[in-house]
């Protein structure tokens, strides 16, 4: 996994509570076999107008000029703003894919679904949460300012506007070294393999029925 | 200091060590695989070359791509086909068990996971799949997890976790007669809403779950995940016991005495202190109906779609197409589905066929269909000739799988199609695009078959 680093992006505002995994991405994309390529098809029922199935060029469909990302500036968006429970639904690490390939690498909510907000850190992008007022607030903003930006730095915890205003975020210390330093997760875990035989070895001896075939 | 809850005892006998940064690795003792989201793990795995840690652990079948009838011809997509050729090619190449396809056994992963013995009390759990927490009702902890985390669990047999804080909710009481699982589950999410347990392993008590069938604690953990919790538990009883003696793969002879030993000791201590307690009663449950795009729409059968000034329900009602006000009662169906995770066992088949028993489906209805749960439950349902009344009733009888659950295979709603479903999701799109889904029970997905409409089961002021 790559680093996060320090960066300015476009936030665009997607004012709904409750986004699922099937709005992120719909099941028939989920019968892919690979990693990527789930880009296009980012909230696919509210970016097309048609039905979207997978292995379908998607430059060609008619686009619901409506939808905030295909709006001008939001093309470019690399931060999406939205309301609580964001992420809600399947356990499906094609949603963070999906949202990564398009070019998002924050996400700001007043909140996120366990499983989903784990998913992120996995694949390179991190969740923030702030309080209900300060997303109201947020809101507000890129509704009178079209296409603003926030400059995400990780390393202080940190989210500055272009006039200078920060807004401090909180994060567990484990998520941020893993985002800051791209670690990769099995590798860490097989450094403690003795532990893990240890353990392994004294389980067996505790629930002997769980070592049975 | 005070005693521990069931998910501290099953967390604590799990831990492989705490690091520093507040993480802690946890053994995991099954991991169960489906199709949809192992095939990138599988990659990850072959890329780095590394291999699984202990094979036997995982165990695998297809289960959301399949077909649900002529199921000998194949699968016609050829998109869904790779994906399930793909995990049968991974399976046979790291040797790991799969109830293929053809295998009678073969079923939904969170059907024939207990029905197996595969799913044990006191175990740790994982799937790449949200709906895991279902495996909570044996008293095993058991929770969803994204493509990476299974890569994780087959190389390592662990997994990187932060203990979540404890919730207790309690049912007091007993239901009235013909409220099901599926009403209670409803109920408890109408109450602390779809991110009520976001943060929490919920553990689920009181009368009304210790009275529940295994089938019915299965239906309550299916459905925690829509209450925002990864894990729901509940502690093990003689009803545990029972269901799991003499499954296929549960221990036998002195293992068996001696995991039953153990098992009777996965109680949260009567001293245990929860983070939370929500306490319910169960006599004000009614049979339910969700009437919007979340779970947490969700109202009673002789309720009202809520007023809400400030126009949150908006999109919700403009694509269910529905009005504030309306009686649920004026709600036709084009559609019924009876299946899934949530609501596919033999119990579930049995409290629907009761319904059906004589009766003719509406004229209004364009498809009524039963999808069993797994192969075993088909056959059981067949036995008890279940099969028949359905079919004789209308209804389309079918194959295990997923279905019209999520809609990847054939069986799907066309746009504005209406459904009453005893699947666990509403969602916009999610059985099918511009389907429009109303859950609920398998009782209450049955009379609505038969009458066009949302009728009150429980009363038998519909009976047509
Ligand atoms: S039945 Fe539905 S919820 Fe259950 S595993 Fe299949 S798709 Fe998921």
């Amino acid at each position: 996994m790559e680093k996060f680093c320090t960066f300015t992006g476009i936030v665009a505002p997607l004012d709904r509570a409750n986004i699922d995994t099937d709005a992120i991405i719909p099941k028939q994309f989920l019968k892919s076999i690979h990693r990527s390529g789930f880009g296009p098809n980012l909230f696919d029922e509210w970016r097309y107008l048609d039905h979207g199935e997978p292995g379908i060029d998607c430059s060609n469909r008619p686009l619901n000029q409506g939808f905030i990302l295909n709006k001008d500036p939001y093309q470019q968006a690399s931060i999406l703003l939205t309301r609580e429970n964001f992420g809600c639904g399947s356990s499906r690490e094609h949603a963070p894919w999906a949202l990564a390939e398009f070019g998002f690498k924050t996400l700001i909510a007043e909140s996120f679904a366990d499983i989903f907000y784990n998913n992120c850190f996995k694949n390179g992008i991190l969740p923030i949460t702030f309080s209900k007022d300060i997303i109201q607030f947020l809101f507000e903003k890129a509704e009178e300012n079209t296409g603003f930006t926030f400059t995400v730095n990780l390393e202080d915890q940190i989210l500055i506007d272009s006039s200078g205003n920060v807004f401090e975020f909180k994060l567990e210390v484990y998520r941020k070294n893993a985002l800051l330093n791209g670690l990769d997760d099995i590798g860490l875990t097989l450094s403690h393999e003795n532990e893990i035989i240890v353990f392994e070895k004294n389980h067996q001896i505790m629930q002997p029925w769980l070592f049975t075939s | 200091m005070s005693g521990k809850t069931l998910y501290d005892k099953l967390w604590e006998s799990h831990l492989v060590r705490e690091n520093d940064d507040g993480t802690s690795l946890l053994y995991i003792d099954r991991q169960l695989i489906h199709e949809v989201t192992s095939p990138q793990a599988f990659e990850g795995m072959r890329i780095t070359n590394r291999s699984l840690w202990r094979s036997e652990t995982n165990v695998a079948v297809p289960d959301h791509n399949i077909p649900t009838k002529d199921r000998y011809k194949g699968i016609s997509d050829p998109i869904s086909k790779l994906q399930v050729d793909t995990l049968d090619e991974n399976c046979d190449s790291f040797q790991i068990k799969e109830f293929k396809m053809t295998d009678p056994n073969q079923g939904i992963v969170h059907v024939i996971g207990p029905e197996q013995g595969l799913t044990l009390p006191g175990m740790t759990i994982v799937c790449g799949d949200s709906h895991t927490s279902t495996h909570g009702a044996l008293g095993a902890l058991a929770f969803g997890i994204g493509t990476s985390e299974v890569e994780h669990v087959m190389t390592t047999q662990c997994l990187i976790q932060q203990k979540s804080k404890n919730m207790l909710i309690k049912v007091n009481g007993q239901l009235k007669k013909g409220i099901t699982a599926k009403d209670l589950i409803l109920a408890i999410i109408g109450k602390i809403g779809t991110a009520g347990g976001t943060g929490y392993a919920i553990e689920f008590g009181g009368d009304a779950i210790k009275a529940l069938s295994m089938e019915g604690r299965m239906t309550v953990c299916n459905m925690t995940i829509e209450a925002g919790a990864r894990a729901g538990l509940i502690a093990v009883d003689q009803t545990t016991i029972d269901y799991v003696k003499g499954k296929p793969f549960a221990p036998k002879g002195e293992l068996w005495e001696k995991a039953v030993t153990y098992w009777k000791t996965l109680q949260s201590d009567s001293d245990a202190e929860f983070d939370k307690i929500v306490e319910m009663d169960a006599i004000d449950i009614n049979p339910m109906v969700t009437w919007g795009t979340s779970p947490e729409m969700v109202i009673d059968i002789d309720g009202m779609i809520p007023f809400n000034e400030n126009g949150i329900h908006e999109p919700a009602l403009n694509y269910m197409d529905l009005e504030k006000g309306t009686r649920i009662k004026d709600i036709a169906l084009d559609k019924v589905f009876i299946g899934s995770c949530t609501n596919s066992r033999i119990e579930d088949l049995r409290e629907a066929a009761k319904v059906v028993e004589g009766k003719k489906i509406a004229n209004s209805i364009k498809l009524a269909m039963v999808v069993p749960g797994s192969g075993p439950v088909k056959e059981q349902a067949e036995q008890e000739g279940l099969d028949k009344i359905f079919i004789d009733a209308g209804f389309e009888w079918r194959e295990p799988g997923c279905s019209m659950c999520l809609a990847m295979n054939a069986d799907r709603l066309e746009p504005g199609e209406r459904c009453a479903s005893t699947s666990n999701r509403n969602f916009e799109g999610r059985q099918g695009q511009g389907g429009r889904t109303h859950l609920v029970s398998p009782p209450m997905a049955a009379a609505a078959a038969i009458n066009g409409y949302f009728v009150n089961v429980v009363n038998d002021e519909w009976v047509n």
